[in-house]
């Protein structure tokens, strides 16, 4: 293939930019064990990222020469560049800060500070040095709004932080950061319920979240030592007898995928860790790869070792700039220990992490997406089958799994896969994690045993503030369902969400109290997986289009030949979006609107 | 070669390993429509429109891509299958300028569709605007109308235009002018969601791009979106009359390939050349020269005029 190449030659900080990825100059080497073929156009997503992060946009110049080291035609790069919303292919100011304005954050004040920060800043995508944008979920929903900064240079920098006060004094303190002020510092991830009992949250918040002793000092790097003496065989037998399911949405048993992958002939085997969580209210990653990294990294390597991997990849979301700071260092950390590298713990065997960023797309989680992205293409999912047991990132079998389902590994590995199912029920096996946010008295995050009521829960987190009482909850996210004040009692299990035709998803519970009015949130539902779809199928493309008009005309009270005629299109329609679409993305983007539509009285009507 | 057996709509078949349900539907004369899928590129299964029902999936599957297994039992014209297509073609219908894509329109009243159930289709865009959208941002609209792709089309050079208008996103251009056909590589899918588009690297025009104008991105359109550009003055003349026209097959007079060409000829003029996907030789591939450069035969004047 001849590279037809941009004619604009690059300046001399995107040819550094794209050196400080590629190399110097010469042919390149990916990092160790990639596949040859694949050498060069894996790099695109990095390679993006530095020129993003240096110029502040993908000009045509720093394309061409990302284009022109890494053998990438640019119709096909612009492609890629032009898929993500934190890359941008026009200038861009370098200083921008991104101001959540999604279901959590709107509840709880959002609208009204981007709209004092419009007053005094002008439309978000103005202004000349820095600028302001409206963010989907940053998942810092404990603590709303939340805010990100990102500036561009020499020395890049980004910050996420929690915004408080009245909308005036955020909106003044969003200014200021705009203005080169530096972004306040944002707490750690808190722990508030009784520390007894906890297994995945035992260590955050209490034990250094940057030190290898400390973590060995509380029991870490136990599990790999037991694992490796157990032989990978016995793990995986454990991690099947624990009846562990996937946290990361689709509840799938986590020991038949380590079967799977252990047991395919071709090599080399890949392992992906989810870290992409971008459901809108969904935090629980965060926390525990902030407060908990080594445990990551420890339960990584039991996982890569036992299904037969070399190397693993981290693929984290770009908005979370803490948690990649704290993985990469507990990376670090274990790598100059010798626990990780060519001879894992003295063991003789070998493996290694490397973490990769998202740069702004939530179907980047879906597990194909997030393999097309890995390897320089656009985040676009395929069908499956093949499962990614069989053809997974670079078309070989890979073992992808959530944050939150990782973690549950060293337990597993310690106490004996009987001894985790005890917790929980029987089709939910052990704890689960759950995000609360909205109108609750304690906002964060909760571990709980599966099977504990959804009411329990919320009292847990405080309940919903004095005065007021619950009008509904989010269940799973934006792709969950709404559940109400009478279904309270469902004991939070995969099974008994199901049987109500609710879903636990990624652990989302939005609170939403009776001053709340809902069509708002419906519409900023139907307006995220508008942004999100990757564009690929009809369906979704065109359907999550058709959906958000459909609530904008309700809300106006302007239905199209009379509320019947309207039901009844949406009806198919969203049959059409569950039933005809090529991920889950758009199977579910119906599912929390049609959910709302169906319990909150008088929204078809306009209330 | 091992044959693998199934059922369609109650029917026992037996097709080779390796087909996928389209091929086995066929088989059977049972008529399933495609848009995205040509008998000579990758299958991307993004258009939805051929799906069926197999017993046992949570959803419905793409027959174009999916392969047969050993006992499945596949519904083509369900209750489910009839609405999922007919909303597929309603949401391209009403979003996609569909006046010169007779076999989607066919397919759109075959399942009743009405895309006007979304309402009156929204002006179109300024040219070049669709290009500048930002992924993850959109404005919203209020319903009134029905947002869509319309906008002016690229008039860039002087052999053919791009009408994204009436693009329904398929990839099928795309596929061609990559690793399918072509290995140019002059356009891809830029942008995402509604905001998806094909495009050059930042929409620079064709002559700007790796483009070799071979014209393959034409043969494989199924709206005309990618159109001659003889065929498209002579429209916007209103003097496109299919009725006074013939084609010819003939064989490139250029090189030793030999490729078959498929001449349109209106008013004893050439107006359109393409090249018949079942050929082997070619696979319905041509250079520019067979593509652009058989008007000589017409002296100096460009096609059409
Ligand atoms: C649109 C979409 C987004 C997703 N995002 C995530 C995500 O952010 N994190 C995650 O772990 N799984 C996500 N998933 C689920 C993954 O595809 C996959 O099922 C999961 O990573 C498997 O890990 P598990 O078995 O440990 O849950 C997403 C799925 C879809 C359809
Ligand atoms: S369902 Fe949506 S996100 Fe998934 S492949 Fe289709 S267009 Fe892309
Ligand atoms: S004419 Fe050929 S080279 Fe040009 S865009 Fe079409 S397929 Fe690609
Ligand atoms: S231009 Fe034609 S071939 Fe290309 S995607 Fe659009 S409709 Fe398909
Ligand atoms: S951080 Fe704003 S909704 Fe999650
Ligand atoms: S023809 Fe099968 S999805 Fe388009």
């Amino acid at each position: 293939m001849d590279i037809h190449p941009i004619s604009t030659p690059p300046t001399p900080d995107e040819v550094e930019a794209v050196a400080s990825v590629v190399g110097p100059a010469g042919p390149l080497v990916g990092p160790e064990g990639l596949p040859a073929t694949e050498a060069r156009r894996h790099l695109l997503l990095p390679v993006l990222h530095a020129l993003q992060a240096r110029v502040g946009w993908i000009s045509p110049g720093g394309l061409g020469e990302a284009c022109r080291r890494l053998h990438v035609p640019p119709a096909e790069a612009y492609g890629v560049a032009s898929f993500y919303a934190l890359f941008s292919t026009t200038p861009r100011p370098p200083r921008v800060v991104h101001v959540c304005d999604d279901v959590v954050c709107a509840a709880r004040g959002a609208g009204a500070v981007c709209a004092a920060l419009e007053t005094k800043l002008g439309p978000a995508g103005s202004g000349e040095g820095a600028t302001w944008l409206r963010s989907p979920c940053l998942g810092l929903c404990e603590a709303p709004v939340a805010a990100m900064v990102t500036v561009a240079g020499k020395a890049p920098e980004e910050a996420s932080w929690s915004v408080r006060g009245s909308a005036e004094e955020a909106a003044a303190e969003l200014a200021a950061v705009v203005g080169g002020a530096s972004a306040p510092a944002r707490e750690e991830a808190r722990v508030r319920q009784p520390r007894e009992g906890l297994r995945l949250l035992r260590r955050v918040g209490v034990v250094d979240p940057t030190s290898l002793d400390a973590y060995r000092a509380t029991g870490g790097y136990r599990a790999l030592e037991r694992a490796l003496q157990m032989g990978n065989d016995a793990v995986i037998a454990e991690v099947t007898a624990s009846r562990l399911m996937g946290r990361g949405g689709a509840a799938f048993p986590t020991g038949r995928k380590w079967a799977a992958v252990a047991s395919q002939p071709a090599r080399p085997h890949w392992l992906v860790c989810n870290a992409d969580e971008s459901e809108p209210g969904t935090f629980k990653d965060r926390v525990l790869m902030e407060g908990d990294p080594f445990a990551l990294v420890e339960s990584l390597t039991i996982a890569g070792l036992a299904t037969g991997c070399e190397l693993g990849i981290v693929y984290l979301r770009a908005e979370y700039p803490l948690a990649h700071a704290r993985v990469q260092g507990a990376i670090d950390a274990a790598r100059a220990a010798g626990l990780l590298g060519a001879n894992v713990a003295g063991s003789g065997r070998a493996f290694d992490l490397e973490i990769r960023r998202g740069a702004g797309a939530y179907i980047c989680g879906e597990e194909t997406a997030l393999f097309a992205s890995i390897e320089g293409f656009r985040g676009e999912p395929r069908s499956k089958p093949p499962f990614p047991v069989e053809v997974g990132v670079f078309g070989k079998p890979t073992l992808i799994n959530n944050v939150e389902t990782m973690m549950n590994v060293p337990a597993i590995v310690l106490g004996g896969g009987a001894a985790f199912s005890e917790v929980g029920t029987a089709g939910s096996t052990g704890t689960r994690l759950f995000c609360l946010s909205g109108h609750v008295r304690l906002p964060g995050i909760y571990e709980v045993p599966f099977g504990t009521s959804l009411r329990a829960l919320i009292d847990l987190a405080g309940g919903v503030p004095e005065g007021r009482s619950l009008r509904a909850v989010l269940l799973g996210g934006a792709a969950g369902t709404f559940v109400g004040p009478e279904e309270l009692d469902v004991p939070l299990t995969f099974e008994d969400t199901r049987r109500i035709g609710a879903t636990l998803g990624s652990g989302v519970v939005v609170c939403f109290d009776d001053t709340t009015a809902m069509m708002p949130v419906l519409q900023r539902i139907a307006s995220f997986f508008r942004d999100e779809s990757c564009g690929q199928c009809v369906p979704c493309r065109v359907g999550t289009v058709r959906q958000e008009e459909l609530l904008a005309r309700l809300a106006n009270r302007r239905p199209h030949g009379g509320l019947p005629a309207e039901q009844e299109m949406y009806r198919e329609l969203s049959q059409c979006m569950r039933d005809a679409s090529i991920c889950g993305l758009g199977q579910t983007a119906s599912s929390a609107v049609e959910s709302g539509l169906k319990r909150f009285a008088g929204l078809w009507e306009g209330a | 070669m091992k044959l693998v057996p199934l059922e369609i709509d109650g029917q026992a078949i037996e097709v080779p390993e390796g087909s996928t349900i389209l091929d086995a539907a066929r088989e059977l004369g049972v008529d399933t429509p495609t848009l995205c899928w040509a008998s000579t590129l990758t299958p991307v299964n993004v258009c939805r429109v051929c799906v069926v029902e197999l017993e046992g999936a949570r959803t419905l599957v793409p027959s174009c891509a999916r392969q047969v297994e050993p006992g499945m039992k596949v519904l083509t014209d369900s209750e489910r299958v009839r609405t999922s297509r007919k909303v597929v073609l309603e949401l391209l219908s009403s979003s996609v300028d569909t006046s010169t894509a007779p076999t989607l329109r066919a397919f759109a009243a075959r399942y009743g569709a009405t895309p006007g159930r979304f309402g009156p289709v929204a002006p179109p865009a300024g040219l070049n605007e669709r290009d500048a959208a930002r992924a993850g941002h959109h404005h919203s609209s209020d319903g009134a109308c029905a947002e869509s792709v319309h906008q002016p089309r690229k008039v860039d050079n002087q052999l053919y235009i791009r009408d994204y208008g009436k693009c329904i996103t398929c990839y099928k251009c795309v596929e061609a002018c990559g690793t399918d056909a072509q290995n140019t590589f002059a356009i891809a899918v830029a942008g995402r969601g509604f905001e998806a588009r094909i495009s050059t690297e930042y929409n620079v025009p064709l002559p700007d791009s790796a483009c070799v104008y071979c014209g393959n991105c034409i043969n494989v359109c199924p709206t005309g979106a990618l159109m001659f550009k003889s065929e498209a003055d002579l429209r916007d003349a209103g003097n496109w009359r299919e009725a006074d026209q013939t084609t010819t097959r003939t064989i490139c007079p250029y090189c030793g390939v030999g490729c078959t060409l498929e001449l349109t000829v209106q008013d004893n003029r050439i107006v359109r050349v393409m090249s018949p996907p079942e050929v082997s030789v070619t696979q319905g591939n041509l250079c520019v020269k067979g593509r652009f450069g058989v008007t000589y035969v017409h002296g100096n004047e460009p096609a059409g005029e």
